[in-house]
């Protein structure tokens, strides 16, 4: 994986693959304590203690076709090498939150990547989930939230072209607004 | 042309382009729409599936075709990924594997246009992708 974008894309993933359809996408970029934290929580099914023990082992998948699981695996040694870790919260019927902790100016701390663009992929890929994304940082706010958008939007799909790229511009606009790191 | 920043400047290009395009609804059925699935796992996202889906999206909205895209995990074909399965109306869904730009076109241009064969698909696909 080579931006943060990505490992979003993948946690979305595992989540949409728990059955969840509300995944809470939370960035908040913390310079006063060189912090950028990615959180996704969902309703999904959520795991046993013994399945959370086993989830960031890349040798462990609840998966029957194929043997190695490198989601979380992959996650967590990204953010271990840039001075953070991965912190997981799940019970059975209370879905599961992933947290993602970098170090903010450490070198190895992937780029955030496009973020706008992963939100829309998330969101036209799987249009019966409703996805919200918070972004954070020291000098504001930004969320959207895909029933806000559908509202807005009525019987006009997300996926028609001038609206996506409407889309990721209010997107985009916003983070530079509260001057989201890129 | 301004700076969208608000919900608001959303709905004004909603309203623009409303009349413009042709409601799903309106058009095709469901049965009728050409079905893609983009693989999009761990394996998917690390091989370019992004860029693929992208692609596919912005492609088959170019040549008018009536596409409906969404993503789909794994089905252990991680050593061909990007794998991306396209059902066509009233036909089996065939699975594609190394998806990239190129070959995305080439699956667009021959597969979906004129229903040609092509290489490149992974043949013991019984079933499609549930994952």
């Amino acid at each position: 994986m080579k931006t943060i974008a990505d490992h979003i894309l993948d946690i979305v993933q595992n989540s949409t693959r728990a059955g969840a359809n509300l995944i809470e996408i939370i960035v908040v970029e913390d310079r006063k304590r060189n912090l950028y934290v990615v959180e996704i929580q969902d309703n999904g099914a959520g795991m046993s203690p013994e399945v959370l023990k086993q989830a960031t082992n890349p040798f462990f998948t609840s998966r029957k076709t194929r043997k190695v699981g490198l989601g979380l695996s992959l996650l967590k040694q990204n953010a271990e090498q840039a001075g953070g870790g991965l912190q997981l919260f799940s019970a059975p019927g209370k879905g599961t939150t992933v947290q993602a902790t970098f170090q903010f100016d450490h070198l190895d701390r992937p780029a955030p990547g496009d973020l706008a663009e992963v939100f829309l992929l998330a969101a036209i890929g799987h249009d019966k989930v409703r996805f919200c994304y918070r972004h954070t940082t020291g000098s504001g706010s930004f969320s959207i939230d895909t029933a806000e958008l559908a509202e807005t939007l009525g019987e006009v799909s997300l996926a028609v072209g001038e609206v996506r790229r409407a889309v990721a511009e209010l997107i985009q606009n916003n983070l530079e607004a509260i001057g989201a790191t890129r | 042309m301004e700076k969208i920043t608000s919900l608001a400047d959303l709905k004004r290009i909603k309203e623009q382009v409303q009349s413009k395009i042709k409601l799903r609804e309106q058009s095709a059925s469901a049965e009728k729409l050409v079905q893609i699935r983009v693989g999009m796992a761990t394996c998917g996202i690390a091989s370019g599936a992004k860029e693929t889906m992208s692609f596919l999206i912005e492609e088959t909205e170019h040549q008018a075709i009536d596409a409906v895209i969404t993503q789909t995990g794994c089905m252990g074909y991680c050593y061909a990924e990007p794998t991306v399965e396209v059902t066509l109306p009233g036909r089996q869904p065939v699975i594609f594997g190394h998806v990239n730009r190129e070959r995305a076109r080439e699956i667009i241009d021959r597969y979906i246009i004129k229903g040609e064969l092509i290489d490149g698909m992974i043949p013991v696909n019984f079933k499609t992708i549930d994952e």
